[in-house]
């Protein structure tokens, strides 16, 4: 590589240049920046402005560059130099838009910008340009892994794009749930009518796909490797072991229902006259097949009058139960209800239920069905008492507030999804599977598979053979932004498996999956991150002869990007890496870097920051902020003119994660008198764009209060917020009550140090 | 010939001598000044309003309201039917409705006619007062005449039901509409905030089952007060009569002392164009409109 | 006319849903009821005692094919017809217009009570507006007071005398029409006639949709 030749420009468009004193800026950059050339320039994004920097790289041999001009999120089209390294000193968001045009307020915001101009001089000298990696691998098949609904839709989207798909099924046909179904909830206007479940066609396209090839009764043995790169033993029918070589994985395992034998009290077991949704299903398909209506299991008489019970074990609050909604249940019932009343409106059908929930276009359907006589009644189930061929249906109706009762030839209960996610790699012990207390009952059901406790995937990550889970057991991400990211970079969950959901929802979700991964395999070949810093071409390294090999940075990635080689040091998978820094925040000898981000270009820049001496009444603030959240936050208060206080100096990081504890305690030794963090809600409903960055990132921080004792330091001096994105109008606010507490101690006693 | 031409429905309660009386007269008033000109339906006859349906079934309800179709398009052909109470535009509307929707309840229904030697072919638009003030003429033309603005003076708008559900004035919610309001502010007065706007008086169960409609009465003219307003304003005669005439037992039960004026728009209008206490039929009032009586002689 | 309640009762035997959607005006729309309780929360007479059952549970009741506590419900002789519910209803329902056929079937077969005021009320408004084709406010007054006999008539008459007085003296109550001066329509005769005919042909569309469902 070319000699270093550093440059600043400072831009004085935007009223910068009349806020500011511009020339004691260009002195700053050259005198403390100490930057080989500095230039102003009116109107630094304009064709002109911009020919000058390319200028100076071309011809001047600028090879790292400071821009102090305008916030870093702005202009990143005109300022787009691949080839340098760049930093950008934030002057207007970050300066003159947060602080009044006065006459008193003139100094410390040109002190302020004087600060960001080091900055920006310090960061990007500390800088290198990421080369980006080629040698990532760049195989572009698809593996979906589950042949139902929604794996058949990922596999017959991708090979429209023009991918390769391998896609393998468990069982010995295609189909899933669906292919079960007698018919499926209308998916049409005006949504009135069941439909042809859609299984037979679907499978015939597959079939008829040169992209697609299809293992049945077949698992994966395992996958290694990384997006791009992954290496897949399918185990097939014949006992023997099928390698593929795959660049993205789509996960479409979906769900079994919930076992109705845990529900003694309504009966399932005791007689074959109460069934779950697939029961009835299987009914109302023998019954076509005969051409014959539904039979009463019990005696083969048909069906006079029927009960469907909602939320049979779901929604629970005792604990023993789902706690959750299937979402999908409901329309079902109202399904299953036509297909009596169709064959004969004389039919006696109730649902009974608490809240129908009926997504979609489900609300049409559901009205279809009450012009269709089926009735609809608000009550709860307690128990379902079998005499003789009929049932008794005992529950408390909600509206009129009394216990009754309804006679019932066949009962139905809707049991909802319990997802196949495999492992639970997070539990602390791998659960014992439950012994069934199935003692008065028969046998379940064979259509009531018990939840494989064996590998799905059977990863070879270190962290674990499956897909983190979430909630409930579902793959979810609660990406609010990103519905689709999984917490394994390449890997898609698509459908039941992910979140509860109908066909409809789970064909939408499979095709979304598809894009996503394919999106994740191309990326990968490019070397490049997938969301939320996609296209970013920056990749941890790691210094191993320093390493003691603590294993917090394996342990700690929330992507599960990094193994362990045969020494056990840390082997880093860099197309499954999303780029947080979470192990270069977490590593406590400071040996995990990126080019263009490491514990050096964020100290630099707090070693940057003149720290005025105790008497001046001018303390200094730190402020980390999440560029994800936080610091487009405080852009938009910036753009909403928004004042907040001067003495705080903001520096963008990647997460909260990759706050190293180091920065605090050199900036609280070099005078600083409080240190701010601002990242993103964390917990269940966390809003951190990398997962588990921010809940890792406080967890450290947690941890700095002994270390502010040690230092005799107040421990509120150091200070932790939430911030959200759309805190624009509040976080000025709250910065100035935190300044206005750090005001009130005494200055910090390691200034002038 | 006046600007606009309307066949007009006074219904039962507005006609003379009967209990919204002075709703009639000060319309009459009103539409002089606007050059509006009504011609009753001839030989017209009751809605059946809303409290009739025990007794009779849908058709002969419906039957009556066709029958002034009838006898309005045959003698006032092309003129939209005017109604100035609330429930005989709601019946006469909605027996529209129904009987453009439902051909089988047509045919019934011209079979019934026949015997009263009448025939529908079209049906008029069914239109209230209120509607042809604000979407024929408009707030700048209501404006337009008035010689004495009502400055100073506070009313509560008490919309009510019917007039406002279920069909309402085109434009406007049915929990906050502000027709009312705009016309009160367009003679001068000012429209105050209450939270009753909207609140049933009780409808025909003041009749019936008097304590629970003098309840929701009491609720109404309390939050008037609380509002601070000196007089309430309603364009239904059934509202006027219930909001007004029953202040004296209202407050022998729960010991109030309400003494609240309650006037229709119309009487507001005729006032502020200019128009005379008797004009206004402001004698016709069971509460004295005291102030406004004084505001009609200066 | 308990006969035709039992009549009924018989011919839609278990299935007083279908009863009310073939008999009740507006009763085909109770099966579209989703149970959200709005209508229920917005109405007026909801704050009253004597309000048993408001829309929605009326409209459960009937589903739950509970026929003798709907025909003994109180509730939809409450109804003040302020459309609050109507307006308001998530599912369209028509629900003023359903109680108000619901009440009107209830005493058409003789099972609305006895002396239920607003039916009263009810009634005595549609004779007395279809005698004349015009309301004469003065006998409608005077038949609703002296309903329960004319000792309580001239209870009730002194204590709404106030009021009555208030209305004469406002010129809004004509005492000629007490004794039948005043209002009416010219050709009563042939509303007479009309409405004759339309009550015949009423009562046959009711009893062929009745007699479509005798089997069961
Ligand atoms: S979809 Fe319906 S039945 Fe299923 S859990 Fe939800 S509310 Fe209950
Ligand atoms: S940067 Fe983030 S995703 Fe990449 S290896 Fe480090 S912790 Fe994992
Ligand atoms: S955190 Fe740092 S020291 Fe620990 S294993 Fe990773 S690289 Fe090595
Ligand atoms: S508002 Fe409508 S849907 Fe809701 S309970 Fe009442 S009638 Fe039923
Ligand atoms: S219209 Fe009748 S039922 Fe409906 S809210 Fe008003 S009083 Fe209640």
């Amino acid at each position: 590589m070319a000699e270093t030749k550093t440059a600043a420009y400072i831009c004085k468009g935007c009223e910068i240049g009349t806020r500011l004193d511009a020339a004691a800026l260009v002195k700053t950059a050259t005198k403390s920046g100490k930057m080989n050339l500095v230039r102003e320039h009116d109107f630094l994004c304009s064709a002109e402005g911009v020919a000058m920097i390319r200028n100076d790289i071309e011809n001047e041999g600028v090879t790292h560059a400071a821009l102090c001009a305008c916030s870093r999120r702005a202009k990143t089209e005109a300022f787009n130099f691949p080839t340098i390294a760049m930093s950008r000193g934030n002057l207007r968001e970050g300066v003159i838009w947060i602080r009044p045009d006065t006459e008193e307020a003139r100094e410390t915001t040109q002190e302020m910008a004087e600060d960001y101009v080091r900055m920006a001089c310090a960061e990007v000298k500390a800088m290198t340009v990421p080369p980006g990696n080629q040698k990532t691998g760049s195989v572009k098949t698809l593996l979906v892994v589950g042949g139902g609904m929604s794996g058949m839709t990922s596999a017959l989207e991708s090979s429209k794009a023009g991918y390769k798909v391998v896609l393998v099924e468990k069982s010995g046909a295609l189909g899933g749930w669906a292919a079960k179904l007698h018919k499926r909830v209308p998916t049409r206007e005006p949504f009135k009518a069941p439909e042809d479940n859609g299984v037979a066609d679907m499978a015939a396209r597959i079939e008829a796909d040169s992209n697609i090839k299809v293992y049945l009764n077949a698992t994966i043995a395992k996958t290694d490797g990384a997006p791009g790169r992954f290496k897949v033993e399918i185990a097939i029918e014949s006992g023997a072991i099928a390698q593929e070589d795959i660049g993205a994985i789509i996960q479409a395992t979906g769900f079994t229902l919930y076992d109705a034998n845990k529900l003694p009290e309504f009966a399932y077991g005791k007689t074959p006259n109460v069934v779950d949704q697939a029961g009835l299903e299987a009914l109302a398909r023998e019954a076509a097949a005969a051409g014959k209506p539904i039979c009463r299991p019990s005696d083969g008489q048909p069906v006079k009058s029927v009960v469907f019970v909602q939320c049979a074990g779901q929604r629970d609050t005792t604990g023993k139960h789902l706690q959750y909604c299937s979402g999908f249940c409901c329309n079902t019932s109202i399904k299953q209800a036509t297909y009596f009343k169709d064959s004969n409106p004389d039919i006696d059908t109730v649902v009974l239920f608490t809240d129908l929930r009926t997504p979609g276009n489900g609300e049409d359907f559901y009205r279809s069905a009450q012009n269709r006589g089926v009735v609809f009644s608000k009550g709860v189930v307690s128990q379902v008492v079998p005499n003789g061929n009929t049932c008794t249906v005992k529950f408390k109706d909600l509206i009129l507030n009394e216990d009754t009762e309804a006679q019932a030839d066949l009962v139905v209960l809707a049991t909802g999804m319990v997802p196949v996610s495999g492992v639970n790699i997070d539990a602390p012990v791998a659960a014992p599977v439950e012994a069934e207390a199935a003692v008065e009952g028969e046998a379940p059901k064979d259509i009531v598979a018990t939840i494989a406790p064996e590998s799905i995937l059977n990863l070879t990550y270190r962290q674990g053979p499956d897909m983190p889970q979430f909630k409930h057991g579902f793959t979810d991400s609660h990406f609010i932004c990103f519905p689709y990211e999984t917490r394994r970079t390449g890997i898609y969950t698509a459908g039941p498996v992910r979140r509860p959901m109908d066909i409809m929802q789970a064909q939408e979700d499979a095709t979304g999956a598809a894009m996503k991964a394919i999106q994740a395999m191309e990326n990968a070949g490019l070397g490049k991150a997938a969301h939320p810093r996609a296209g970013d071409l920056s990749f941890p390294t790691v210094r191993l002869e320093g390493c003691t090999q603590c294993k917090r940075c394996t342990v700690e990635c929330p992507f599960g990007a990094i193994d362990e080689d045969e020494k056990r040091f840390p082997l880093f998978n860099e197309s499954r890496c999303r780029r947080c820094g979470t192990c270069m925040g977490a590593c406590p000898v400071r040996v995990i870097s990126f080019e263009n981000y490491s514990v050096n270009t964020v100290g630099a820049q707090i070693k940057a920051v003149d720290v005025p001496d105790e008497f001046s009444e001018k303390p200094r603030i730190l402020i980390l902020a999440c560029e994800n959240d936080a610091y487009p936050a405080l852009d938009m208060a910036g753009m909403n003119r928004h004042d907040y206080d001067p003495y705080v100096r903001v520096i963008p990081v990647r997460c909260l994660g990759s706050v190293n504890t180091i920065w605090i305690t050199d900036a609280l030794n070099g005078g600083y008198d409080g240190v701010m963090l601002m990242g993103c809600k964390h917990g269940e409903d966390y809003q951190c764009h990398f997962v588990k960055g921010s809940e890792l990132g406080r967890y450290r921080l947690s941890k700095v209060g002994d270390t502010l004792k040690g230092m005799n330091l107040e421990t509120d001096r150091v200070k932790d917020i939430e911030v959200a994105i759309t805190d624009m109008a509040t976080l000025p606010q709250k910065i100035n009550e935190y300044a206005a507490l750090i005001k009130s101690f005494p200055p910090s006693p390691f200034k002038g140090f | 010939m006046a600007r606009k031409e309307y066949a007009f429905y006074p219904g039962c309660s507005s006609q003379k001598g009967a209990s919204a009386s002075n709703y009639l007269v000060s319309v009459e008033s009103m539409c002089k000044t606007l050059d509006i000109k009504m011609t009753e339906i001839p030989d017209w006859n009751c809605c059946g309003a809303s409290i009739s349906y025990a007794e009779s079934g849908e058709l002969p309800r419906i039957a009556m309201n066709a029958r002034n179709f009838a006898l309005a398009e045959t003698n006032l052909p092309g003129q939209d039917i005017v109604a100035t109470c609330a429930a005989c535009w709601l019946g006469s509307r909605e027996s529209k409705e129904r009987l453009e929707h439902n051909s089988g309840l047509m045919a019934d229904t011209q079979t019934a006619l026949k015997e009263a030697g009448l025939q529908i072919k079209v049906i008029p638009e069914v239109r209230h007062m209120v509607e042809v003030l604000i979407e024929d003429l408009g707030y700048d033309e209501l404006k337009k005449p008035v010689k004495k603005p009502l400055d100073g003076m506070k009313f509560a708008g008490y919309v009510g039901c019917q007039t406002n559900r279920p069909f309402g004035i085109a434009g406007e919610s049915f929990e906050n509409p502000m027709y009312l309001d705009k016309l009160i502010e367009t003679v001068g007065g000012e429209a105050v905030k209450y939270d009753q706007k909207v609140t049933c008086c009780g409808g025909a169960l003041a009749f019936s089952e008097p304590e629970k409609a003098q309840g929701q009465i009491k609720d109404i003219i309390e939050a008037a007060y609380d509002g601070g307003a000196e007089m309430i304003v309603t364009p239904c005669p059934l509202c006027q009569a219930n909001v007004e005439v029953y202040q004296g037992q209202i407050n022998k039960r729960y010991g109030t002392k309400f003494d609240i004026p309650v006037l229709y728009y119309s009487q507001l209008m005729t006032l502020a164009y200019g128009g005379s206490a008797k004009e206004a039929g402001l004698k016709g009032n069971v509460v004295r409109a005291r102030k406004l009586e004084e505001f009609a002689a200066k | 006319m308990s006969d035709m309640n039992t009549q009924m009762a018989d011919r839609y035997k278990n299935n007083f849903l279908k009863e009310i959607e073939e008999q009740a005006e507006m009763g085909e729309w109770v099966k579209m009821c989703m149970q959200c309780g709005l209508c229920s929360g917005s109405c007026p007479t909801n704050f009253h005692t004597g309000w048993d059952h408001p829309p929605q549970e009326i409209f459960m009741l009937i589903r739950a094919g509970k026929r003798e506590e709907v025909l003994n419900a109180q509730g939809m002789y409450m109804c003040t017809s302020c459309y609050n519910c109507y307006v308001r209803c998530p599912r369209k329902v028509p629900v003023t217009h359903v109680m108000h056929g619901i009440a009107e079937y209830a005493y058409r077969i003789g099972r609305a009570p006895k002396n239920q005021p607003s039916m009263h009320l009810s009634k005595t408004f549609w004779t007395n507006a279809t005698k004349n084709g015009r309301v004469n406010e003065v006998q409608l007054t005077q038949s609703l007071y002296f309903k329960d006999g004319i000792g309580a008539g001239i209870k009730k008459a002194m204590e709404m005398q106030s009021v009555a007085l208030g209305l004469v003296k406002a010129g809004r109550l004509n005492l000629l029409e007490a004794v039948g001066i005043a209002h009416k329509c010219k050709d009563v005769k042939g509303i007479h006639a009309m409405l004759a005919k339309a009550e015949e042909l009423e009562a046959k569309n009711k009893a062929a949709k009745a007699g479509t469902t005798g089997k069961e």
